[in-house]
């Protein structure tokens, strides 16, 4: 909507009108996964060396992680990591990542 | 209008018919208004580092409808992370500075200035340019301020004949000076302080890159490590590192066993210990530490110099409706890192918009890596989840975390060298990008 066309009473009206509110509920899934961030990069994009996990499959994301929780797959650093994590923590991790657009 | 009627409508829509009304009379661009028309809430946010970068940031992705300002005086953040790197000539000063366009673009106003005072009552804060901004939450992400007075002849004068570089920018310019400008065969003493302090490993990667200079540039020259305290982060880690890359050139001074400084002779280029004096051509003094001074000003700070807050929100315990974050803050189990700040962040964005919203906060998650590079090509690190308790505050998950491996292969110590840059780039990406 481009407010400047408007007449300046209807702008004050819309304004001060309640119900401009919105609501934001920050999920579970979102808290858990931003920590991923520091290191893969915002929303899992990563700009060097670390793998990106922006647009991998809940799949991947889960069986990944689990493997490096048990020491299956090699890592240097995600084992330590993975090993914080329940696999119900898992499962929102990667809902969220492959929830991501 | 009359008190009755105010209590029918919070504080924050009354405010915004004010402020549209007083404006729409002088100017007809609704773009001109200074707050955003339909906004969720004002969130003022002092300092712009790792913290308060992250924190501006993930508000507004949580809720673009927030009206978020950021103070801080630099146009350039220039990192303490990497900034090592620079002293060790691995990487200039400009790969390690980080601007606020990206901020900007996100609708972020920059205000680069300095935070004078707070007036937590009227909520607001008031700027060294004159300019007051209100609020209806504040961050403050202070980093860290230094206690002088802790050690004889130490002064902030004084360092500018020995840098401490325990803050990004001139004075890591003057340490990397001081040390292209040593002859060959020089002493170089690091000496860090008694914990807590910013970034628990930084010293002694600091004395492995300086390593790995002298012995490119001045082989005969030697470090001394002169510790307040009597074990460092990652310390066998390190001393595997220093025998195998660096052999006989650091040696390190445990605080049980003379390391701890007494005095400081600027003049004289000389540290005193309990046991003996040492005279060097380059001293990096790095004094203990507390929080920034705005902390102090605004009684955020309890009796042990740092910020007391809800850890699951970073509310202050001393001053509701302020957050502290970072360094500055009491964390729990969490060090003080730029990654820890960029973690709480996070979650002191989430207990804000929710608080905001009247919604519900999920259960918090923090993280902390801190790699440190041993060599250009040998990297090490330390990790760990954190959970929030009530009883416990932040703690770590048992299960996660802990350093490197003792003894692998020269393999892995690139690949966590390789992941140390790598890390770099996103954390940048992510707190200013």
């Amino acid at each position: 909507m481009n407010t400047r066309h408007l007449s300046i009473p209807t702008t004050l009206l819309l304004l001060v009108l309640p119900g401009t509110a919105h609501t934001v509920d920050i999920s579970p899934g979102a808290m858990l996964a931003n920590s991923c961030a520091a290191c893969h990069g915002t929303d899992g994009n990563s700009p060097g060396a670390i793998p990106s996990i922006h647009g991998k499959t809940a799949d991947f994301i889960s069986k990944s992680l689990k493997e490096f929780r048990s020491g299956e797959r090699d890592a240097t650093v995600m084992g330590r990591h993975a090993s914080g994590y329940s696999d119900e923590e898992i499962k929102l991790i990667a809902d969220y990542f492959a929830g991501l657009k | 209008m009359k008190e009755r009627a105010m209590s029918n409508i919070n504080r924050r829509q009354f405010i915004k018919m004010l402020s549209s009304t007083a404006l729409l009379t002088t100017s007809h661009g609704v773009a001109a208004l200074s707050r955003k028309p339909d906004s969720s809430g004002r969130v003022v946010i002092i300092g712009g580092g790792f913290g308060g970068a992250t924190c501006a940031k993930y508000l507004q992705r949580f809720d673009p409808m927030l009206d978020i300002t950021l103070v801080e005086p630099k146009q350039r953040f220039i990192t303490c992370p990497f900034s090592n790197a620079v002293l060790g000539d691995l990487r200039d000063i400009d790969s390690i500075s980080h601007g606020y366009d990206a901020h900007r673009k996100r609708g972020i106003k920059m205000v680069h200035a300095l935070a004078n005072d707070i007036d937590p009552a009227k909520r607001n804060v008031t700027l060294n340019n004159g300019d007051t901004l209100q609020y209806d939450r504040l961050v403050v992400s202070p980093g860290i301020d230094f206690r002088w007075d802790d050690v004889e002849g130490m002064s902030a004068s004084m360092a500018e004949k020995i840098p401490h570089a325990w803050n990004g920018g001139p004075q890591t310019i003057l340490l990397h000076k001081q040390l292209q400008a040593m002859r060959d065969g020089g002493l170089v003493i690091i000496a860090p302080p008694a914990n807590p302090f910013r970034c628990p490993p930084g010293p002694y990667e600091r004395a492995s890159l300086l390593a790995h200079y002298l012995q490119q540039h001045k082989p005969k020259s030697k470090i001394l490590i002169l510790d307040a305290k009597p074990k460092f982060s990652k310390q066998a880690l390190f001393m595997q590192g220093w025998e195998k890359l660096y052999p006989g050139m650091i040696e390190w001074v445990s605080g049980t066993e003379g390391g701890r400084v007494t005095r400081v002779d600027a003049e004289q280029m000389t540290l005193y210990g309990e046991l003996a004096d040492h005279r060097a051509d380059v001293i990096n003094f790095i004094p203990a530490q507390k929080a920034g001074v705005i902390a102090f000003r605004a009684g955020l700070v309890d009796n042990t110099g740092w910020c007391p807050v809800d850890q699951r929100s970073f509310e202050s315990t001393l001053q509701p409706g302020i957050h502290v974050i970072g360094d500055a803050s009491l964390a729990g189990a969490m060090p003080k890192s730029g990654f820890a700040a960029n973690s709480q962040g996070k979650v002191c964005a989430a207990a804000i918009v929710s608080a905001l919203h009247d919604s519900h906060m999920p259960e918090p998650s923090y993280v902390n890596t801190c790699y440190s590079l041993v060599g250009p090509d040998y990297g090490i690190s330390v990790a760990a989840v954190y959970r929030y308790s009530k009883q416990q505050g932040i703690y770590k998950v048992k299960e996660s975390g802990g350093v490197s491996p003792m003894n692998v292969d020269r393999e892995f110590r690139e690949k966590e060298a390789r992941y140390a840059h790598g890390w770099y780039a996103s954390i940048t990406s992510d707190s200013f990008g």
